[in-house]
């Protein structure tokens, strides 16, 4: 075996008396993939930081070694680090848009790094820059050199760095959540590229949060809870059969590779006791309480409804769009978009940045005036109500938002959230007290949040609260956009457990909206598939899932990565895909015949 | 490995403390000046004329033979009051003109803001001078005449507040919880529109001060024999020569007061900004 390009040993990384990173040893040898995988404030990132030395200020760093190809790193100074970044070490990170200088043509930047490393000798440099964006797969190089960020798409920046990461060859390649915000075809593309490099000898250290990310690409994974490695190995063996009950409850807690119509997230059925393991990991988790299941719910029967398909739910219709159409400066954003949705039911709406989904979610709310087209909320238009009337009509149907944060209003404690929320809906001000403990208690939250601000909760109590706020008008419909995008896969788990569990005490419909295919899949009875404004498929959500017409649906549903490719180490093709043989997993007798995106063999 | 020593928590340095406390001396000054100055400050006395500074009069007199330590106590409610007055009267006709813009329709915010440019377009003191031209000489009309100048920063920045506000999540869930728009104006934008505008304010008053000590230095302000700052400025120049406190100490008056306000007012700043963050 070839001697690693990184090694460190017992590495402790300290900011004052948190203990971000706690004894993590790590080798990752070239043309190797390892995986650092965690929820939010597992220490990952701070992990990957540490070894290329910008670990932060106020850091306390401690290690029994570090070698960076075979020299001892812990002597290196400034200087010797600047370098090592530059070609030995590439990184990519996250968001490329604020990782791009927003006032440079992206071939400049890429530039830059060449000439301050002198790779290339000084004449062939913007040769060198286009070669490089066309290795990275990015389209007429020579004309996407000279544009900036902000002109090109997310896929394209993400490109674009990951050119400026591995412009002056680097042996260690180092990719923090390199796809988290890009679409799924986006992101296939962005695995196959660092697949890639990985074929080409560069050793890739990937950190991620999504394991089926991490079952396409790395061969071996250390699963980070609170700092520590709780459990480590080849890929295939840790997702197939993991050793750690936080390992297991992560992989319970994915939606698209769980059994539809049973629950997520690891709550004790029926009495609403603790947890019996630790779901929730990192400091997210670790504040959360564990989430009580709301009186007169049989948690067994969560998921009532999604079970039996939209043929079987007898509701009335709450909304009904006829040709919806808007368009933005000419452009159009929906168009000829048409739907019903029953009492009880829910309808998700699936696609890609762009493809018009907020858009329709903010005329369905009557937020936004359609060009054409018309919505009606239990059967009343918003077209042509008055001001007092729209207003009456809001509280039929409420809405929760992907960044709960930012829908609060900084200032307000979470009884004045709720408390608005309830003088709207019409509650005696004598009762709304009462109301708004009642309303954090089906939620999973009890009186003590009453006094809390919003900003000093953790991302699922957030969620929460403004879950809590849509409930207090009694509304018949709530339109859930993206309500989970922001949330660790354990926290996930709750909330859309607790939405479900809503549904089958109230009755409440949710126009559900995702560009997450396996979230979608968990949650609705029927599907809508949205592309650039239009829909491409609709129709029960299982048969869309397993027998797809349109062939934008099969391109979706293609690339999205999977946990059953552990046993492979590389993408696979969309060809590829739907003659995979399936791995036997963990849970395989309960899948059996439910699989989240199985696909009919072509004929 | 790098192990960096971890940064002590900034606590208020004494600076801070200083200028706090020397904001409350004024305070009490301007509340209370019985309590800081015996006697009355016009008091004449004129055997102690431009007697210096000493055991008697710890700052002097003037050349009536006013106490000037007194005149300067009695003479902290006007000039501050100029102040604090101009800075409320602008921060409210910029808050209102400031709303009207952001909210009011593009035509209005055309007209408003077109109208705030051409205040900002001329200097500031020769627009004071302006509207005292109109207005006429005078306590109250000094403060409007440095409310005129100060007035357009605040309706630009809560016109810019205000348009972000506006397009924020959670007057987006205000609207869909069906609140009114005026509801929504009064309990979600204005509030937040303020914070960074109380700010603002705070070190503006300093600004306000100085252009209030101005106009009375140029005789536009209170009339005398009332006490103010910066008329005693202007009546001390012309005995500078032989008697330097009656200049001095009013001067100090005034530039210690605008120093102490400003960095207080940073230092709020400071702190807001840190919890917004």
């Amino acid at each position: 075996m070839s001697a690693p390009i990184v090694e460190v040993t017992d590495l402790h990384v300290a900011f004052g008396p948190v203990r971000a990173v706690r004894g993590v040893s790590l080798a990752v040898r070239p043309g190797e993939c390892v995986a650092l995988v965690g929820e939010s404030g597992s220490g990952k990132s701070v992990t990957a930081r540490t070894l290329i030395g910008l670990t932060g200020d106020g850091a306390e760093v401690r290690a029994a070694s570090l070698a960076i190809e075979g020299e001892d790193a812990t002597r290196f100074g400034e200087r010797r680090w600047r370098t090592i970044r530059g070609t030995g070490i590439g990184y990519v990170l996250q968001d490329a848009l604020v990782s791009l200088d927003p006032l440079r043509p992206v071939g400049k930047e890429i530039a830059e790094t060449l000439r301050l490393h002198r790779a290339v000798p000084r004449g062939t440099v913007a040769e060198r820059v286009v070669a490089l964006l066309r290795e990275v797969g990015v389209p007429e190089p020579e004309v996407r050199a000279a544009q900036y960020p902000h002109e090109l798409s997310g896929g394209l920046r993400q490109r674009a760095l990951i050119a400026s990461a591995i412009a002056c060859g680097p042996r260690l390649l180092i990719a923090d959540e390199p796809t988290t915000a890009l679409d799924v075809t986006v992101q296939a593309q962005i695995l196959r590229l660092l697949a890639e490099r990985k074929r080409a000898g560069t050793a890739v250290l990937l950190i991620s949060h999504d394991l089926a990310v991490v079952a396409e690409l790395a061969d071996r994974v250390l699963v980070m809870k609170e700092g520590e490695v709780v459990e480590e190995g080849p890929v295939a063996g840790v997702l197939r059969a993991p050793a750690h009950p936080y390992t297991r409850a992560l992989l319970d807690a994915i939606p698209a590779e769980h059994a539809k119509g049973t629950r997520l997230s690891r709550t004790a059925a029926g009495n609403g006791a603790a947890r019996p393991e630790s779901t929730a990991g990192g400091v997210d988790g670790a504040s959360e309480s564990p989430p009580r299941v709301p009186p007169g719910v049989t948690p067994g029967r969560a998921h009532a409804g999604s079970g039996t398909g939209a043929s079987a739910l007898p509701g009335e219709v709450v909304i009904r769009a006829r040709d919806l159409a808007k368009a933005f400066g000419g452009r159009p954003a929906v168009a000829g978009v048409s739907f019903e949705l029953r009492a009880g039911e829910t309808l998700g709406v699936v696609g890609e940045s762009g493809s018009g989904k907020t858009t329709t979610a903010r005329l369905v709310l009557g937020l936004l005036e359609p060009d054409a087209g018309e919505v009606e909320i239990d059967g009343r238009p918003w077209r042509g109500l008055g001001a007092a009337e729209r207003r009456e009509l809001r509280r039929h149907i409420q809405v929760v938002y992907q960044d709960p944060l930012s829908s609060f209003d900084p200032r307000f404690t979470v009884r004045r959230v709720l408390d608005e929320a309830l003088a709207v809906g019409g509650e005696p001000r004598a009762a709304r007290r009462d109301r708004a403990v009642e309303l954090l208690e089906q939620v999973g939250l009890d009186a003590g949040f009453l006094e809390r601000r919003p900003r000093h909760l953790s991302g699922g109590q957030r969620q929460r609260v403004a879950v809590a706020r849509a409930l207090a008008p009694r509304p018949r419909v709530i339109v859930c956009d993206e309500p989970v995008s922001a949330l660790d896969v354990s926290i996930q788990a709750q909330v859309l457990d607790l939405l479900a569990d809503l549904q089958a005490s109230l009755g409440v419909a949710y126009l559900f909206i995702s560009h997450h295919l396996g979230v979608i899949h968990h949650v609705s009875d029927r599907v809508l598939v949205m592309k650039d404004g239009r829909i491409v498929e609709s129709g029960d959500v299982r048969r869309v899932f397993t027998a797809p017409q349109d062939p934008y649906t099969k391109e979706l549903l293609a690339a999205v990565p999977r946990l059953e490719h552990a046993h492979g180490s590389s993408p696979h093709s969309a060809d590829d895909r739907a003659s995979d043989h399936r791995a036997p997993d963990h849970r395989a007798p309960a899948r059996a015949h439910d699989r989240a995106y199985e696909q009919e063999p072509s004929r | 490995m790098t192990a960096v020593a971890i940064r002590p928590r900034r606590i208020p340095r004494a600076g801070v403390w200083a200028a706090s406390l020397f904001v409350a001396v004024v305070a009490l000054a301007a509340l209370l000046p019985a309590v800081l100055a015996h006697g009355s400050p016009s008091d004449v006395d004129a055997v102690a004329a431009l007697r210096p500074p000493g055991a008697a009069h710890l700052l002097g007199t003037d050349a009536n033979g006013r106490d000037v330590l007194t005149r300067i106590v009695y003479g902290a409610r006007p000039s501050v009051l100029a102040g604090l007055g101009a800075t409320a009267l602008a921060v409210a006709a910029g808050t209102v003109l400031g709303l009207l813009a952001a909210l009011g329709g593009r035509v209005l915010d055309e007209v408003t803001m077109r109208l705030v440019d051409v205040l900002l377009a001329l200097p500031g003191l020769l627009l004071a001078l302006l509207v005292i031209a109109v207005v006429g000489p005078g306590t109250f009309n000094a403060i409007l005449a440095i409310a005129a100048y100060t007035l357009p920063s605040y309706a630009r920045l809560v016109r810019a507040q205000t348009l972000v506000i506006r397009r924020s999540g959670y007057v987006e869930a205000a609207t869909s919880l069906g609140l009114t728009r005026g509801r929504i104006v009064l309990r979600h934008v204005l509030p937040n529109a303020f914070a960074p505008l109380l700010v603002v304010a705070t070190i503006e008053v300093g600004t306000a001060l100085v252009a209030a000590a101005s106009l009375s230095f140029l005789g536009l302000g209170p009339r005398p024999p009332a006490p103010e700052w910066g008329a005693m400025l202007s009546q001390g120049r012309d005995y500078f020569s032989v008697a330097w406190w009656m200049a001095i100490f009013p001067g100090l008056a005034i530039t210690l007061t605008v120093l102490s306000v400003t960095v207080v007012g940073r230092h709020l700043q400071r702190r807001v900004e840190g919890r917004l963050a």
